[in-house]
């Protein structure tokens, strides 16, 4: 499962780093860091993180 | 049934879905588009250029498959409903029967008390009422904000970067000091003051002024009067529970639920979102609403949980009260809030100074001693995270505490 981050929108706010922290992180800088190959069982904590997101800025690409 | 086609229902669907429930679902809501992200009414939308028809897809959120064939009506009111024979009623005289019921009608933005004409008087609940309001922020009009809470704070920062003088007329000692505290509200005014804002703290609206069947301006409670171009109304908001009555709810501030969503007095039948009045199992004392945008997918996770069980006839999952937050974004400031910095009796900071927000600032709110809530000013979110944390941590040690009474609901503005 493909994970990725539009970073025209995101906005570092985080909260996919509580949703889903085995794919999403923030550095020591404040900056999202994230996984964009993620294995299908955190399909569930990913869908959180979407939701969670308040400038809805991450996306799931299924493989084709 | 799910009667609210925004934030709530939605996610309530998408959580049914999620929790095993396959059957039919019917969303009724009285907004005529697709469920948007409401923070940028009041944020992005107000300072953009863009129009309805470019704003819509950026705004609307993404529906899932799961939920794919879940029927929507749009622009679509319940009207009233007999929650004991499971039916609900349309606006449009339609009558819909169900076995489960999502009440997620959320709120309607209070107006002032007054005969007064609408025009040139204004509110923001919806894209529309934004995009509304914006064709009216001219540089150099005289715009008066009625009510310094977030949507009023945020309405006040677009309408001054556009160029407009700007007057907030306030009951309280200053901005947004109802949900962050005098202290850190304290910190925000001559911030606000520094970008243009002009404030009327501790004052409330008397007569409103009409010339030519339009609101002009307004007279104080100290006598003093405020010309206006444009008057925008953010004074809180109300629950749409009118098409509740009748059913013998407890609905006296949104409809009252127990601590797995279940609107009380009811059988199969929850509420999501700001509507929903539950209780805090960690801070005790009354049941409250939490306006917070994250409450709509915090409540719809428990709420599809418990209706599922309830439908099955089976046990409900275990309850949990979900950990308030919020952001905002003033005058190049974020306040981003976790937990409920009303249940504190102390306020200190935890890094920084609040003598120079810039820096960036943790206020944490304590309740005797424990940690209710921690406002950070302008910290990355890392930092936000590493509170957050202290905050969860400290709620699993606040339910040994006496209950927390929040204050009794009382209006921003006196009439």
């Amino acid at each position: 499962m493909k994970v990725y981050v539009d970073r025209n929108l995101c906005d570092n706010h985080g909260q996919c780093a509580i949703s889903a922290p085995a794919v999403f992180r923030i550095n020591s800088e404040g900056i999202l860091e994230y996984e964009d190959d993620v294995d299908g069982s955190l399909r569930n904590d990913v869908e959180d993180a979407i939701d969670v997101c308040p400038v809805q800025a991450i996306f799931i690409r299924d493989d084709e | 049934m799910v009667a609210g086609g925004s934030l709530g229902g939605l996610r309530t669907v998408e959580q049914l879905r999620a929790h095993g429930y396959t059957g039919s679902m019917r969303i009724v809501g009285d907004e005529r588009h697709l469920p948007c992200n409401r923070p940028p009414s009041s944020k992005g939308v107000l300072s953009s250029t863009a129009s309805l028809s470019e704003t819509l897809p950026e705004s609307t959120f993404r529906q899932r498959t799961s939920t794919a064939d879940a029927q929507r009506s749009l622009g679509t009111k319940t009207f009233c409903s007999n929650l004991a024979d499971r039916v609900v009623e349309l606006d449009k005289g339609e009558t819909v029967a169900h076995h489960g019921l999502v009440v997620a009608t959320g709120l309607f933005a209070r107006r002032l008390d007054t005969c007064t004409p609408a025009a040139g008087r204004f509110v923001i609940r919806t894209i529309d009422d934004s995009l509304v309001l914006r064709a009216r922020l001219r540089p150099g009009i005289r715009a008066v904000i009625v009510g310094a809470g977030f949507i009023g704070c945020e309405i006040a920062a677009a309408a001054t970067a556009l160029g407009c003088q700007v007057t907030i007329v306030e009951g309280s000692s200053g901005p947004m000091e109802n949900s962050i505290g005098r202290k850190l509200s304290d910190t925000m005014k001559p911030l606000m003051e520094d970008y243009g804002g002009e404030f009327r703290t501790g004052r409330v609206v008397g007569l409103l002024t009409a010339l030519d069947q339009r609101c002009v301006g307004f007279t104080l409670d100290d006598g003093s009067q405020l010309a206006a171009d444009v008057v925008v109304e953010s004074i809180g908001s109300l629950p749409n529970v009118e098409w509740l009555d009748g059913n013998n709810l407890d609905l006296t501030d949104g409809g009252l639920c127990d601590d797995s969503m279940r609107v009380r007095g009811a059988t199969r039948a929850v509420a999501v979102g700001d509507i929903a009045r539950f209780p805090d199992q960690v801070l005790g004392g009354d049941a409250r609403r939490v306006e917070h945008w994250a409450t709509a997918g915090d409540t719809a996770k428990i709420a599809a949980a418990t209706l599922v069980a309830d439908l099955a006839g089976q046990a409900s999952p275990a309850a949990v009260t979900p950990t308030p937050s919020f952001w905002t974004e003033l005058c190049e400031v974020r306040l981003v809030g976790v937990g409920s910095p009303g249940a504190a009796t102390s306020v200190r900071e935890l890094e920084g100074d609040l003598g120079h927000p810039a820096r960036g600032v943790a206020l944490g709110y304590f309740r005797e001693e424990l940690l209710a809530a921690v406002v950070t000013v302008t910290l990355p979110s890392n930092r936000q995270l590493h509170y957050r944390g202290l905050v969860a941590t400290a709620r699993e040690l606040a339910s040994n505490l006496p209950a927390f009474q929040p204050n009794p609901t009382r209006k921003r503005e006196d009439q």
